[in-house]
């Protein structure tokens, strides 16, 4: 966990350094949130039934954790050790407040698919899980990239199991029709189980089992 | 001199002035985004209407669609037409009206009248409670106030997969020509317990949700309740 421990980051470090672009890099394999650090699942199995609200959830947890990182990492020298993780979670609550009035505002269709769960990007572990290790400790650059590439751990994981879901699911991509007619005309018919958040579990469990096989340093951590 | 971070003055004042600042900006943005998001819900609702009688998926035809074949009426406690200072019947808040209603005072309910190739329905609105939260609805009448030409229907916080299900097709579908009234002219309609009930040859009848048996009852009772509500309405136009 070599993000974990203060990262001695010299002031004549290039922005992509190898450690910087090994913080954007380390959550879509090696580190991931959802399929090593098991977080995140509540959403990973409740949006995941189609592409394009995974999608948003996606794009909204990457902005969420990456600004929250930043705030939190510039403010990290003033915050009172008391109220640390108070602190963090007004961060992180304002943050989804104003992510979910634009959606309101913007993206009226999607913000009613998604209901609840912008809400619920609150008490998604990986958010505070990223502040409290990382943020608290980091200067602000390394906390913004680390932000950024856990949420896109997260979103691959979930744009991932959401094309699987939508595909067998409903026979769709991005709401567009890809399964011939042909293979429902030859007694083919679309799995009702994948609707169901039954099927991302299944799909999770899968890709733990793939990522794990083929990648032995991940064997020993739990 | 270094502040001490851990002190108590410290730790109150930095809450203290985070709560102002946040709040601020979280007042400052709902109040940009305010009119924004106030016109997505005029569409949205311009849209269920529509959607109960003619279903559009294009979002950006909704508007154009509404102000042309919709016909928007108000009527009073007696089931009268209001022609003078009527309020606008858009704007009329459904749950305000059932309160003044149940409290015996004078109240208004909208009636959306669609016209369009010679097909006349009678959208009624509808608004009563599931389990978690308000539900409400659209239900189209065809002209003989008693044949469902089709229905849709929202919620506020129902479960998915069980009570949110009255916002999918193969719950709002089989609605479509179902009757309110039987031979007699008694309200007959009613919603079932469960998916997958003999329903040929029983136009009063539709499926429930299995395992959402209290947000069917809520729809149902919303039904008979927004029936009883434009019953003298639909008898002065008959």
């Amino acid at each position: 966990m070599s993000q974990v421990a203060e990262a001695a980051v010299k002031k004549s470090e290039p922005l992509f350094s190898p450690k910087n672009r090994r913080l954007l890099t380390d959550p879509l394999d090696d580190n991931n949130p959802i399929t090593v650090q098991v977080l995140g699942i509540c959403s990973a199995l409740a949006v995941t039934t189609q592409v394009k609200p995974a999608l948003v959830m996606a794009i909204c947890v990457i902005v969420v954790c990456s600004v929250a990182n930043l705030v939190i990492s510039l403010l990290r020298k003033g915050i009172p050790s008391r109220i640390r993780m108070i602190v963090q979670l007004v961060v992180i609550a304002s943050l989804v407040t104003l992510v979910d009035q634009v959606l309101r505002a913007f993206l009226f269709d999607v913000s009613q698919e998604l209901s609840v769960f912008i809400g619920l990007i609150i008490t998604n572990c990986i958010v505070m899980g990223r502040l409290e290790a990382f943020a608290m400790g980091n200067k602000p650059w390394p906390a913004f990239l680390d932000g950024i590439g856990n949420g896109l751990g997260y979103g691959a994981v979930l744009i991932l199991v959401a094309m699987f879901r939508e595909f067998f699911g409903a026979g769709t991509l991005m709401g567009y029709k890809l399964m011939p007619q042909a293979a429902y005309d030859m007694g083919y018919m679309d799995n009702g189980v994948m609707a169901t958040s039954t099927a991302a579990m299944f799909l999770i469990g899968i890709f733990i089992w793939i990522q794990r096989s083929r990648n032995t340093k991940l064997v020993d951590v739990s | 001199m270094p502040i001490n971070t851990n002190s108590n003055g410290y730790t109150f004042g930095y809450a203290f002035v985070m709560t102002l600042l946040v709040a601020a900006i979280l007042a400052g943005v709902a109040m940009f985004l305010k009119p924004r998001q106030d016109a997505e819900l005029k569409l949205d609702k311009m849209k269920q209407i529509l959607n109960a009688v003619a279903p559009i998926n294009d979002k950006s035809k909704v508007k154009a669609e509404y102000e042309s074949t919709i016909k928007e009426v108000v009527i009073d406690q007696t089931g009268k037409v209001v022609t003078d200072n009527a309020p606008a019947a858009f704007d009329l808040d459904l749950r305000k009206e059932y309160v003044k209603k149940k409290a015996g005072e004078p109240y208004n309910m909208p009636v959306y009248v669609y016209e369009k190739d010679g097909k006349k329905d009678f959208v009624i609105p509808l608004y009563g409670a599931g389990l978690w939260n308000a539900i409400w609805g659209y239900v189209a009448l065809k002209d003989d106030f008693n044949t469902i030409d089709g229905a849709t229907y929202g919620h506020a916080g129902e479960t998915p997969g069980l009570g949110a299900e009255i916002t999918k097709a193969w719950f709002q579908d089989q609605f479509k020509g179902r009757k309110f009234l039987n031979e007699k002219g008694e309200y007959e309609f009613r919603i079932l317990k469960g998916r997958g009930n003999e329903l040929e040859g029983k136009p009063h009848l539709v499926d429930g949700m299995s395992g959402a048996t209290i947000t069917g009852v809520g729809v149902d009772s919303m039904l008979r309740k927004g029936y009883q509500t434009y019953k003298t309405y639909f008898e002065s136009m008959n």
